[in-house]
């Protein structure tokens, strides 16, 4: 009896959360009368915060209680010293109730044509490869593969264009996958390319009258190198790739940051001034000091993180991309998936200074941004990549606009710090869905405001 | 084309050699020049070439790092003032990463007062920044900022704080001080579910031992949430310690955790926690003991930078 009094103290000092995460449903099997009794006992206190989900007890059917994730080894243990049998019906109910509902979702949506892909899960190259594959032999009318060179390790760079026609229609940009580390966004290019598939087949709106006007090229893995390389191991020197995986100077440190590597600023605007200093025409010979490299936000030295490389382009992939976009000639925006932060930015980076179209380009932001909040509440912060993330100089978003490409645009996926890289696969779907939100959106403003 | 030297001055150079290197630029280049002035424009011309030098960062000031590995890459290196800093003070836009930093600052400092493995604050907004520059060189941030705690999920109530973090600026780094209110924050209360984890673990024969805290894939299992949350709440104690206005700590990832011998009836945990700086986007690895119990809250008792080493473990082939 003072065993059960004990419990009794111990479940009543819960006190009721309204939080199901970490609950869970276990299902007894009362063998006996004691069982019973016992049971019953606990259904009356309702300190315990025990729901039961089955009512009146026998020994013939199971009885289902929902445990607060707080009294779970309480419980457990009361059960076992009181040799009830019980198992974990269901493991953690917050969980499958969040599962459930993008489980609801998928299912609304129309029957895929890629053959049982797991959009709620994290893949390796090869696998997003295959998938590229599948999803253009399924679409073929609409997607195409572009091969546009090779990565430093000699892996293809592929490309999915999306189009209904026309010679070099005004085209979206959008890759993902820049920095190795940043899954949720090779993640969520991979969902999107499916979306868009999926939208365009189904005629669902803004889809097909988007493509009527324009073409899209979504890079899912703009990386592919450093994406292998993230795989290789759970060690966190692999997993925390973020660079590509050239040879550098300091045979110990690899791969240069390809988003510091773009035509934009990369020197800085040091260069300027020294020739300026040296030229002094009072002979002040400053004229074998070498110059030094300055853009903001990047670094030098090939161990570090954000190395911007030798030189402007250095990179292979970042050449690859460049020359394809400066070829083609007509690329309205540029947009790039990165994590974590949860942000929508615009240029600069490399500097403070506002933007031209700085006011356009932040309303568009501003009401992207709504949109993706519309589907589950999830907050971005929106500004230029100077003032919002960091000064960074090199950066894919400033050459492409630098270039013309007016709307061009980086996004920060989820989280905003509590799993950041690590984020869990249970949330792809959703973070996949809330990003398209946002793209729809600039996506239909960009085609009705050809320039 | 001179504005562009303008802000680049701006940038990198104390007022003084500014206004002066500006000086010689603007005027035309006819005429002599008198001694001072030459050897103000020698002394400044130097001066702006040591500036733009990168030299190599310090290393932490609780001990000299091994350049082992991978060569310097050393926590918080100090980067050079940027426009930003020169005009940050006044009213700060509360989006802009100032504004946020001091506001992690101060979220460190919460978390080591107030975290345990089953509480830990994250930063939802900043409503109000402002910024002044205080005696000694240090500058001072004062914040208005809504914070959630991470253990109650998406459904979890935003408390409303205010503080002010400052940040000193002398040779050798010393941690930012932090001044902190927040509305409604029970001071005492440890949980049940606190005293269940704690009586759980204290045990003699309690021997936790893990690695990959999330694994690469974001999974963690719920038994071992709460020793995450613990490690995050260690990590606060060295985020803060380390943090200047040109870092941004936070904590990705719990590489290993063991669980050591209870002593004075605390839970004794050896943790290796890896950070990720956002400025530099370094990855920064800690050994961290860390006693706690709900009474005690947490305590860090050493801690050691460590050097990482892609050779300690060989990937599978």
């Amino acid at each position: 009896m003072r065993l059960y009094l004990a419990v009794f103290a111990l479940l009543a000092a819960v006190h009721c959360e309204e939080l199901i995460n970490g609950d869970q449903v276990l299902r007894i099997n009362a063998e006996s009368e004691d069982h019973i009794q016992i049971l019953k006992m606990l259904e009356r206190d309702v300190d315990s915060g025990l729901d039961f989900w089955t009512h009146g007890f026998s020994t013939e059917r199971p009885v289902d209680i929902r445990v607060p994730h707080s009294s779970l080894h309480a419980v457990k243990d009361f059960l076992k010293k009181n040799n009830i049998p019980f198992t974990v019906m269901i493991n953690n109910v917050q969980e499958l109730l969040v599962r459930e509902r993008e489980e609801m979702a998928r299912n609304a949506e129309v029957e895929r044509q890629t053959k049982g892909f797991d959009f709620a899960a994290y893949h390796d190259l090869e696998t997003i490869y295959n998938f590229m594959d599948t999803l253009v032999a399924s679409h073929s009318n609409l997607i195409s593969k572009v091969n546009i060179g090779s990565t430093y390790e000699n892996r293809p760079m592929y490309v999915l264009k999306f189009s209904t026609g026309g010679e070099k229609r005004p085209a979206i940009w959008i890759d993902a996958g820049i920095h190795a580390r940043e899954w949720i966004s090779h993640a969520t290019a991979v969902w999107l390319a499916d979306r868009i598939a999926t939208d365009f087949k189904e005629n669902r709106a803004p889809v097909p009258s988007i493509l009527s006007k324009m073409d899209i090229y979504l890079m899912i893995v703009a990386n592919p190198d450093g994406y292998v390389f993230t795989h290789r191991s759970p060690n966190e020197f692999y997993r925390l790739w973020r660079k590509s995986r050239s040879a550098t100077s300091n045979p110990k440190c690899q791969g240069v940051d390809l988003n510091r590597n773009w035509d934009a600023e990369f020197g800085g605007t040091f260069i300027l001034l020294f020739s300026l200093v040296a030229t002094d025409p009072n002979g002040f010979a400053l004229l074998n000091v070498p110059t030094f490299s300055l853009g903001p936000g990047a670094s030098d030295d090939p161990c570090a993180e954000d190395y911007r490389g030798p030189s402007a382009q250095s990179e292979i992939e970042v050449k690859n991309i460049a020359d394809f976009i400066m070829s083609h000639g007509n690329f309205k925006s540029f947009m790039t998936l990165h994590s974590y932060k949860q942000l929508l930015m615009y240029p600069y980076g490399y500097s403070g200074t506002d933007a031209p179209d700085r006011t356009e380009l932040h309303d568009v932001a501003s009401q992207a941004s709504k949109a993706l909040n519309s589907w589950h509440g999830t907050v971005y912060k929106v500004g230029s990549i100077f003032h919002i993330i960091e000064p960074a100089s090199g950066a894919s978003v400033d050459w492409a606009y630098q270039r013309g490409i007016k709307y061009s645009f980086a996004f920060e996926l989820r989280d905003t710090g509590e799993y950041g890289f690590l984020l869990p696969a249970n949330q792809i779907v959703s973070t996949a869905r809330e990003t398209w939100y946002a793209l729809r959106y600039i996506m239909q403003y960009v085609c009705d405001h050809p320039y | 084309m001179l504005s562009v030297i303008h802000t680049h001055l701006e940038s990198v150079s104390s007022r003084l050699c500014y206004a002066t290197v500006l000086r010689f630029i603007n005027s035309s280049s006819s005429g002599p020049r008198s001694s001072p002035e030459r050897i103000m424009k020698a002394f400044c011309s130097l001066w702006l070439l040591l500036s733009l030098v990168e030299l190599s960062p310090a290393p932490p000031a609780s001990q000299e790092p091994p350049l082992v590995c991978r060569g310097a890459t050393d926590p918080a290196p100090p980067q050079p003032e940027t426009q930003e800093d020169m005009a940050s003070t006044g009213d700060l836009e509360p989006t802009h990463f100032p504004a946020r930093r001091a506001a992690q600052v101060a979220l460190h400092h919460l978390n080591t007062l107030h975290g345990s493995p089953f509480r830990v604050f994250g930063l939802q907004q900043v409503h109000k920044a402002s910024a002044e520059d205080v005696a000694a060189g240090g500058r001072k941030y004062s914040l208005d900022f809504s914070v959630t705690d991470w253990a109650s999920g998406s459904a979890g109530p935003a408390l409303r704080c205010s503080a002010e973090v400052m940040f000193p600026r002398t040779q050798q780094h010393s941690g930012p001080e932090v001044q902190l209110r927040c509305e409604a924050l029970q001071q005492v209360s440890s949980t049940a579910e606190e005293h269940a984890f704690y009586q759980k673990y204290v045990t003699p024969d309690s021997a936790v031992s893990a690695q990959h805290l999330p694994d690469s894939y974001g999974n963690m299992s719920e038994d071992m949430q709460p020793f995450w949350r613990l490690a995050r709440v260690a990590a606060s104690f060295i985020m803060l310690r380390e943090s200047s206005e040109n870092t941004e700590f936070n904590m990705v990832q719990v590489a290993s955790i063991t669980q050591q011998e209870s002593s004075e009836k605390q839970l004794m945990l050896d943790y290796v926690v890896l950070l990720h700086d956002l400025p530099s986007q370094e990855i920064v690895q800690w050994k961290l003991l860390v006693s706690w119990s709900p009474d005690r809250g947490v305590r860090v008792l050493q801690t050691e930078w460590q050097p990482r080493c892609p050779h300690a473990t060989k990937p599978p082939n």
